[in-house]
């Protein structure tokens, strides 16, 4: 693994709940493309595969009273973030018991309780919203980060530019994170972007940036570490490229048609799953027991979800105008 | 038994800069931002002098990024914080429409209720200063189109005054739109004025012969006309929206019960309009009341032009709206 200067304790403990985190996510979206085939969850499911490093790594850095905005491919950000498994699934299901009361599917997930401000499903929407977050903070002079993750495919958004320059001219705690997984869509970033060292965008706004290894969680936890500190004490804020890959399709209907087999055959071996457990298994970190035990929690606290989704109800047709307005209450 | 408080006479783009400061006194988490705010005063005076009262923080410069900034004032809002955003103009507007419509106005209803946006979004619309086709348009019946959101078109200084501070403690984004015709206008304006209520229409004269029915700007035409028909023994009513969205049907249904005809003056485009949304409401809740078909003066069909005569041509006039209250009233 990367040599790391922000090293984090990688006690076996530790070593173990980010290996479980990454497996949490994955096992979660392999169950909610099953549910998708079973027409369970409907609408556009974005999933995550590959790419669960990066939320892995970044999000338990924060604190509590830190702020998560997130893209339309965000279950795992969620899950990591502390939206219950149930809350989740549910909301996919659009069930009234979802994080959202059913009201935004897979690609709005909101969770008030911890922050988690959504599951945007306009590319770049979400940079102004954590703008205006961290400028709340900032007038208010609390100590609080708001983690922005958006994927390469927002940096040929002009809210990108707006927001990156806004962060840097007014001084705002903002950590923004950059899922580069190559591809917006169907699109690579050979193919949409001038320059493809996204993080030397950064510097044009004097941004402090780094690109780190996307599929080395170790690496992104040391990066974030690094970069959540650096927000935290100077207020400014700091950009963070994770360089992934997304394993699966861009949603269930894409049959990628845009990149070859044996490209997501070369990136398979990358994935960090299995590379961060092959690394703990030479280093002895962990014992097959421990795999075992960590699938059949997951395994369990899916099972769980699944049948809190399946048993939850549908918001009565009556309540459809409910909360377009504050005062629409019914 | 007090003494009615003194009547001051203020202009328009007074009412609105003393609305901004008392929102700004009266809550330390109200902001204003936007281009040209501060320093420079506003690109309509209306913010002058509000940077030496509160400081570069809460009078907040910014880059011409609208997108961004309006961006920033949701997700203040979501903070709770409780920005004012300026736009300068509607037509710059459309540079933020996406985070208008798809931020603001559906992260509470796609959120379950766990957010709002108390967020108050300002902006110039209108013609009539030759500032030609991206300077000039009335769009603020798109916005009206928009579940989410509320409209406001405060065209008094009552209404400049007084409409702010209900806006900014709305739990809600709330736009409001300012006519620029309307920024150098006078009115009289009690000196204790404050907060007044956005939910209804207002009549503004009162008649028994037909009623006109409009908002902004427009509502200066229409009271002219009122008394050009009124000279011609015409007792027209005139009706003033004030808010867009939601629309005080109950007050243009009485009125339109009345007087049984109806006119319509919105400097919109005819097509697909807001006049043409009242004018559906009408025909459904009061179509057996009426004694002649609803009639319409809008903006012509056109990018609103530069030159003077045409630009005159292009958008409602006093003339028009006799015109067409004859024509309802079958005098043409």
């Amino acid at each position: 693994m990367t040599a790391v200067t922000d090293k984090p304790r990688l006690s076996r403990a530790h070593a173990l709940d980010l290996l479980k985190q990454m497996i949490r996510i994955r096992r979660f979206e392999d169950k909610c493309a099953e549910l998708y085939t079973q027409e369970k969850i409907r609408g556009f499911l974005h999933l995550y595969d590959g790419e669960e490093a990066v939320a892995v790594g970044v999000i338990p850095v924060l604190e509590q009273r830190d702020r998560v905005v997130a893209t339309y491919r965000e279950h795992g950000h969620a899950l990591v973030r502390g939206v219950p498994m149930t809350a989740a699934l549910a909301e996919m299901y659009g069930k009234q018991e979802g994080c959202s009361r059913g009201r935004g599917g897979s690609m709005h997930l909101f969770d008030r309780a911890t922050n988690f401000y959504g599951g945007n499903a306009i590319v770049g929407g979400g940079l102004p919203l954590a703008i205006g977050l961290a400028l709340a903070d900032h007038m208010r002079g609390d100590d609080i980060v708001t983690a922005c993750f958006f994927g390469e495919g927002a940096v040929a958004e002009g809210e990108f530019h707006e927001s990156l320059n806004l962060a840097a001219l007014w001084g705002l705690p903002v950590l923004f994170v950059c899922e580069n997984n190559l591809y917006a869509m169907g699109t690579a970033l050979v193919l949409s972007e001038s320059e493809t060292d996204i993080q030397r965008k950064a510097a044009c706004y004097r941004i402090a940036s780094e690109a780190v290894d996307g599929m080395d969680v170790v690496a992104i936890e040391a990066a974030a570490r690094h970069a959540v500190r650096a927000v935290r004490e100077s207020g400014k804020p700091y950009f963070l490229e994770c360089r992934t890959y997304r394993l699966r399709a861009h949603s269930m209907f894409d049959a990628q048609l845009y990149r070859d087999k044996a490209e997501v055959e070369a990136w398979r071996h990358k994935e960090p799953i299995v590379r961060f457990k092959g690394w703990l298994e030479a280093s002895h970190m962990i014992h097959p027991d421990d795999l075992a035990r960590i699938e059949a929690e997951i395994d369990a606290e899916i099972a769980e979800a699944v049948t809190f989704a399946e048993s939850g109800t549908w918001e009565p047709v009556e309540q459809l105008a409910r909360f377009t307005y504050a005062d629409s209450a019914a | 038994m007090t003494a009615p408080a003194a009547m001051i006479e203020v202009t328009y783009r007074d009412a609105m800069r003393e609305a901004i400061r008392d929102a700004l006194r009266r809550d330390k988490n109200v902001f204003l931002m936007g281009e040209d705010v501060g320093r420079y005063g506003g690109c309509y005076a209306v913010s002058k002098g509000l940077l030496a009262e509160f400081g570069p923080e809460r009078i907040r410069d910014t880059p011409l990024s609208e997108s961004g900034f309006t961006g920033a004032g949701i997700g203040a809002a979501m903070a709770g914080m409780r920005p004012i955003v300026e736009l300068m103009t509607v037509n710059f507007s459309l540079l933020a429409l996406d985070q208008i419509l798809n931020t603001a106005a559906t992260v509470r209803h796609m959120s379950g209720n766990q957010f709002g946006v108390p967020l108050v979004i300002r902006m110039a619309t209108g013609a009539g200063r030759q500032l030609a086709a991206q300077h000039s348009h009335s769009l603020e019946g798109w916005y009206a189109h928009i579940p989410g959101i509320k409209v406001l078109a405060p065209a008094t200084v009552e209404d400049a005054r007084g409409m702010l501070w209900t806006a900014v403690q709305d739990p809600d984004p709330v736009l409001i739109f300012e006519n620029v015709m309307l920024y150098n206008m006078t009115g009289k304006l009690a000196a204790d004025a404050g907060a007044v209520g956005i939910d209804k229409a207002a009549v503004r004269r009162t008649g028994r012969d037909i009623s006109l029915i409009t908002y902004g700007g427009s509502l200066w035409k229409a009271l002219e006309a009122a008394a050009a028909l009124a000279a011609e023994d015409i007792e027209a009513e005139v009706i003033d929206l004030r808010s867009l969205r939601p629309i005080d049907d109950a007050t243009i249904m009485t009125s339109v019960k009345k007087t049984r005809r109806a006119v319509i003056v919105d400097e919109g485009w005819r097509s697909g309009s807001l006049s043409a949304e009242i004018c559906t409401r009408i025909i459904e809740q009061a179509f057996w009341e009426l004694d002649a078909p609803i009639g319409r003066v809008c903006s012509e069909e056109v990018p609103i032009p530069y030159p003077r005569h045409l630009e005159i041509a292009a958008i409602p006039q006093v003339p028009k709206i006799v015109a067409a209250a004859k024509i309802a009233l079958g005098r043409a």
